[in-house]
């Protein structure tokens, strides 16, 4: 067992992992698919093709509207029915492009075969291009997208490259799967992001609760073909997956508050990343497909897959396919059970960064009665960010927002270890979230009236010296 | 679609509830609670009867009313409120003493501020205190009756009672094994030093408490009392004295652990008993009464709030 693990905070959920033993599997096409422009962290991708065109899986349908934004590309061949807001998830309008599936075939170029290609291209930018023009995002949950990621500003070196195969969050299991499935291919995509980031070495984090795949990428390591590349165990410990405590795990080095992971150093990108860097430098392919894993408490072992998809599909074909929304869910998640969202509307779509259907149990979902604080501490014991929830808490209700900065309510990184160790029952994160919003909203106030500030003095001052 | 739930995250609880650390607290104590009923019998059965059923009424009603707050009341809570008070009183204490310990815990020391998790002192020590400085007569006689199962009973004063009156020499030749399992005269909670520390450690192995400041409380009170000991052994008792003698392993283990009365933080903690074990030490070497544990964490329960002003968790990124 590791003893490897962040510094600060964490819980222990039970791991329910009852997925792992379920090969992916191959889901087939919808008649129809609607495709997000908004698959991505910043400006959504503008559409590139009108109604009634013909599109070939892997073509653009949607360019990057900003320098934080990404390629989106169709997932099946077919004929594009309407382009238009679509809800998403949460209920929220998001544009789409519904594509009606007719055969399956895919543009030029793409390379479909399953042989592995070895042979890493040396040319930095052209794998950036690469990266860039097949859409790829970062797949551990904030999809920010992977060629900015891997273009640290001047100045800054990567000294390590972290690969996030740590997979904290209960029930999940399509990155273990692919760890054991798409081993190689996913050192290769390491090694691929090594090379752009200047050689730097890369560590694989896996925790400790997986061993096959520990002892997979091992094997594929003890071939010698990958220089430069290691396997670090971890303790089982939620929000390890978490960038900052990633880091913190592996490093032993903290990303100040604000900041990002490239000050210490730190380049983090998620196994499943690393697979889509593969699939796009060594083989041209878009990022069209994701594994995502239907599991839950109320449903038993016949019921639960892991799947490859394609993006686009409906969560609710998915569901059909894999046997209808179980008797006993009282909640579905789009995610894990500490970060994950409940899905308001089934209808929604998967997007590249779907990682599962979660079923759980009014049992094991339902919230209880909030309670009286018996100041127990365990909210700030388990929080990973060092912070005190319960303080958050109080300072928010009495409307302290210099209190809240000052109890860096702006470092929370929504993970949830407050509100799941409450023995009380409060929803603390409910209300360190709203006040987080509030601490960063005044932050770049500041920040905007110093700056406004700044320049005027600096334009009165250049006034004085024209005078 | 309407049927399912829709919330925000996390979408799972870890299995604890207030209540179940309650119950755990009980729990804990029992061992200490069954070895003072076998040794002092139905007097001290009576003691802990009353006590938790005042508590546990007390609390209900004064939450209803003049509160008018029902769900205040939380009975788990009280009923850990009347057995920690039960066991820091004499087995021969009326029931009516008892009944105004309880009233003064839950009344005054608890209802008052708020209720659960509001107080500033710690309910059964504020009862405990108010008995010991209104009811003296009753709080320090030791007269012992024979237990349920015809134990040896054995009358007198407490130890710490016959150091304050004779100093270090009218406790030569004690036997620690007898402080260990049975001691002598006390608290009903205070027999058996190894039934509490059972206790603690099962505190410890369900996650209730951190171990910190019961520690801290414990290297303060040996490293206190080795040093007035090696600078005069006539005049200061020494460390295996102070720390198996009178409440202190009931007070450190069960009463300054108290959740709502001690600090958030482990660094916060470790002040806090630090300055407890000082505190009760003084008041044992230089104080007119024998024993200190209850003065000690009630001091330092009021300075919890600013102990939780001064020290914070480890912010990540800061250092």
């Amino acid at each position: 067992m590791s003893k490897v693990t962040f510094s600060i905070g964490g819980v222990h959920p039970a791991d329910a992992k009852i997925a792992r033993a379920h090969a992916t599997e191959v889901l087939p096409l919808p008649p129809t698919v609607w495709i997000s422009m908004a698959q991505h962290l910043g400006a959504p991708a503008t559409p590139v093709v009108a109604v009634g065109d013909k599109v070939k899986a892997g073509q653009v349908i949607g360019e990057p509207a900003g320098f934080i934004s990404a390629f989106v590309h169709s997932s099946v061949s077919g004929t594009v029915k309407s382009i238009g807001p679509r809800k998403d998830i949460a209920g929220n309008p998001v544009n789409h492009i519904e594509i009606e599936v007719e055969g399956d075939e895919w543009a030029e170029g793409i390379d479909l075969s399953t042989d592995i290609v070895r042979e890493i291209p040396s040319d930095r930018q052209f794998i950036l291009d690469r990266i860039k023009a097949n859409g790829v995002v970062g797949l551990g949950g904030a999809t920010f997208p992977t060629h900015v990621k891997l273009s640290p500003p001047p100045g800054k070196v990567a000294e390590c490259l972290i690969l996030n195969g740590a997979e904290c969050e209960p029930y999940l299991t399509s990155d273990f799967r692919i760890l054991l499935e798409r081993t190689e291919e996913i050192v290769i995509g390491a090694a691929i992001m090594r090379r752009v980031l200047g050689d730097c070495p890369c560590v694989i984090g896996i925790e400790d609760n997986k061993p096959e795949a520990i002892a997979a990428v091992r094997e594929v390591l003890a071939s010698g073909s990958y220089e430069g590349i290691s396997v670090l165990p971890l303790k089982k410990m939620y929000p390890q997956g978490g960038e900052k405590q990633l880091i913190d795990a592996v490093m032993h080095r903290q990303v100040r508050s604000g900041g990002l992971p490239i000050d210490v150093g730190a380049v983090v990108q998620n196994v499943a990343t690393s697979l889509a860097v593969y699939e796009a430098v060594q083989k041209n392919k878009p990022l069209v497909t994701n594994v995502l894993t239907v599991t839950g408490d109320c449903l038993d072992d016949a019921h639960l897959h892991n799947y490859l998809f394609r993006i686009g599909m409906p969560l609710s074909y998915i569901a059909q396919y894999a046997g209808g929304v179980p008797e006993g869910a009282a909640k579905i998640i789009s995610g894990g059970p500490m970060m994950g969202k409940a899905i308001a509307n089934l209808d929604a779509t998967t997007v590249k960064g779907s990682s599962s259907l979660l079923y759980l149990s009014e049992k094991a979902t339902r919230r209880h009665e909030a309670g009286y604080c018996i100041r127990c501490g365990r909210c700030a014991d388990a929080c990973p960010m060092g912070l005190e929830p319960f303080l958050l808490n109080r300072l928010y209700k009495a409307d302290d927002l210099d209190g809240l900065i000052a109890a860096s309510a702006q470092d929370c990184i929504e993970c949830g270890c407050c509100l799941y160790s409450c023995p009380a029952y409060i929803p603390l994160l409910d209300f360190v979230r709203q006040a987080k919003g509030r601490a960063m909203g005044e932050l770049r106030a500041r920040a905007a009236a110093a700056k406004a500030a700044a320049e005027a003095a600096k334009a009165s001052s250049s006034d004085n010296d024209k005078k | 679609m309407d049927k399912y739930l829709v919330s925000p995250n996390p979408h799972i609880h870890a299995s604890v509830s207030t209540n179940s650390l309650m119950w755990d607290v009980v729990i804990a104590l029992l061992p200490a609670t069954i070895v003072s009923v076998v040794f002092y019998g139905w007097a001290e059965l009576l003691v802990l009867a009353v006590s938790i059923a005042s508590c546990v009424l007390l609390e209900k009603g004064i939450a209803i009313w003049p509160m008018r707050r029902p769900a205040v009341a939380n009975s788990a809570s009280a009923a850990v409120t009347g057995l920690l008070l039960a066991l820091n009183l004499p087995p021969t204490t009326p029931w009516w003493v008892v009944f105004i310990g309880a009233l003064v815990a839950i009344g005054v020391a608890k209802m008052t501020y708020g209720g659960l998790g509001q107080n500033v002192f710690n309910p059964a020590l504020v009862g405990r205190v108010f008995l010991l400085v209104s009811f003296p007569t009753y709080m320090t006689h030791w007269e012992i009756p024979a237990g349920l199962f015809g134990a040896d009973a054995v009358t007198g004063p407490t130890l710490l009672g016959l150091v304050n009156e004779g100093g270090p020499a009218a406790v030569e030749g004690l036997d620690y094994m007898q402080t260990l399992f049975l001691n002598i005269g006390g608290s009903a909670g205070e027999i058996s030093a190894l039934a509490l520390l059972l206790g603690w450690c099962y505190l410890l192995v369900r996650r209730v408490i951190k171990p910190w400041i019961t520690l801290s409380i414990f290297g303060t009170v040996a490293l206190v009392s080795l040093i007035f000991h090696l600078a005069d052994p006539a005049a200061f008792t020494g460390p295996v004295f102070n720390l198996l003698t009178g409440g202190l392993i009931l007070g450190a283990c069960f009463m300054a652990t108290d959740y709502v009365t001690s600090p958030m933080t482990t660094v916060g903690g470790i002040v806090y008993g630090v300055g407890i074990g000082f505190i009760l030490m003084m008041i044992r070497y230089f104080g007119s009464y024998p024993e200190g544990v209850s003065f000690a964490i009630l001091l330092m329960n009021m300075a919890v709030p600013l102990l939780n002003r001064a020290f914070h968790q480890k912010k990540y990124g800061r250092a």
